[in-house]
């Protein structure tokens, strides 16, 4: 999902290294209102285990693979605003020492995989959790279904972005076809290794996952009994 | 309140980034990925351009000069999961110090609401 350079023109890769410049000074802001002590080693987790994750690319349809965005996992680790600051870390790091992601590209990248996992896909987090009955379980099924989606969401946005200034000659509706289809096959992977975290943390340290804060953090000891 | 066991988490849970990192990228899928994949077969890809910094010893997770494959992607794994758990360590602890110094201000003053300009021209005193 990383765009080289030359995939996207020029004048559109400025616009999107705008944008992501823009929604991470917002995500700045926001994240040193809302955040609190314990988040700053989360946070510095968060990217490393998306690092690392976005290293294991896992084997889809025909010769392809595909590997975890994070941008879901790492808002329901530790919010949305400092999710995307997370994911942004990883994706410049890749970008600037990897080489994996162009650099004009670098904007874009953080748009497809930060941006739109941690607040796209975030919102389809809630949306899924406001359906289901209010326990932990419900917080994995959620992070699941969402991380399922954040990959085609992707993909569509990625569309966009081609059809605004790619410099292929391949039709868009054949790009979103294609893109959209295999990127539904990640989604299951994405889902299936989101979730298998998000339930890890709320095994071991509800009190920590941002998307379960209205939980309560230590049912073992009942406060309540009816 | 249990700040001993979150350390403790933070550790075992930087454990498990390492292993994936080191002992299982090696054996990831060398496929290209889906973008790639959809490039190529569509023919989209035909002005892709280097990247700018193919020189960098880490280029494409192998660390320059490390002839075992496995072991020099596992390597470049270990550097980035090192590199990424510090920035983001170290991005929120500025934060946080921004939030304080900006805080600060505010109550010294007495008159001016903080804005994010004056988190960052550090003169809080």
């Amino acid at each position: 999902m990383h765009i080289p350079d030359g995939f996207i023109d020029g004048p559109t890769s400025i616009a999107g290294g705008a944008v992501a410049v823009a929604g991470l000074a917002v995500c700045v802001k926001k994240a040193s209102e809302t955040m609190d002590d314990k988040q700053i080693p989360l946070a510095g987790l968060t990217a490393a285990f998306v690092f690392a994750v976005q290293m294991l690319n896992f084997p889809v349809a025909n010769g392809t693979s595909g590997h975890l965005l994070g941008g879901v996992l790492a808002a329901v680790l530790v919010g949305p605003w400092v999710g995307t600051l997370c994911v942004s870390v990883v994706l410049t790091v890749q970008c600037l020492l990897f080489a994996d992601g162009g650099v004009s590209a670098l904007g874009l990248n953080i748009i497809n995989m930060a941006m739109v996992g941690a607040f796209g896909g975030y919102a389809i987090f809630l949306l899924v959790r406001r359906l289901l009955p209010k326990t932990r379980r419900s917080v994995t099924i959620a992070a699941g279904v969402a991380a399922g989606l954040a990959p085609p969401l992707a993909a569509t946005v990625f569309t966009v972005e081609y059809a605004i200034g790619g410099n292929g000659a391949a039709a868009v509706s054949t790009v979103a076809a294609a893109m959209i289809g295999v990127h539904v096959l990640i989604g299951i992977g994405e889902g299936i290794i989101t979730a298998m975290a998000v339930g890890s943390v709320l095994a071991v340290r509800p009190d920590l996952v941002w998307g379960a804060k209205d939980l309560p953090s230590h049912p073992v000891v009942p406060v309540a009994v009816a | 309140m249990n700040r001993r066991n979150l350390v403790l988490f933070i550790a075992a849970g930087l454990a498990v980034a390492f292993v994936l990192a080191f002992f299982v990228s090696p054996y990831a899928s060398s496929k290209p990925d889906g973008l790639n994949k959809v490039a190529a077969d569509k023919g989209f890809d035909s002005d892709i351009q280097e990247s700018p910094v193919n020189g960098s010893p880490l280029a494409g997770y192998d660390v320059h000069g490390v002839h075992d494959a496995k072991l020099s992607k596992g390597l470049s794994g270990i550097i980035g999961v090192a590199l990424t758990f510090a920035i983001g360590y170290g991005l929120l602890t500025l934060l946080r110090a921004s939030r304080r110094r900006t805080h600060h201000r505010f109550v010294a003053s007495g008159t001016r609401e903080p804005s994010g300009d004056e988190t960052l021209d550090g003169a809080a005193t």
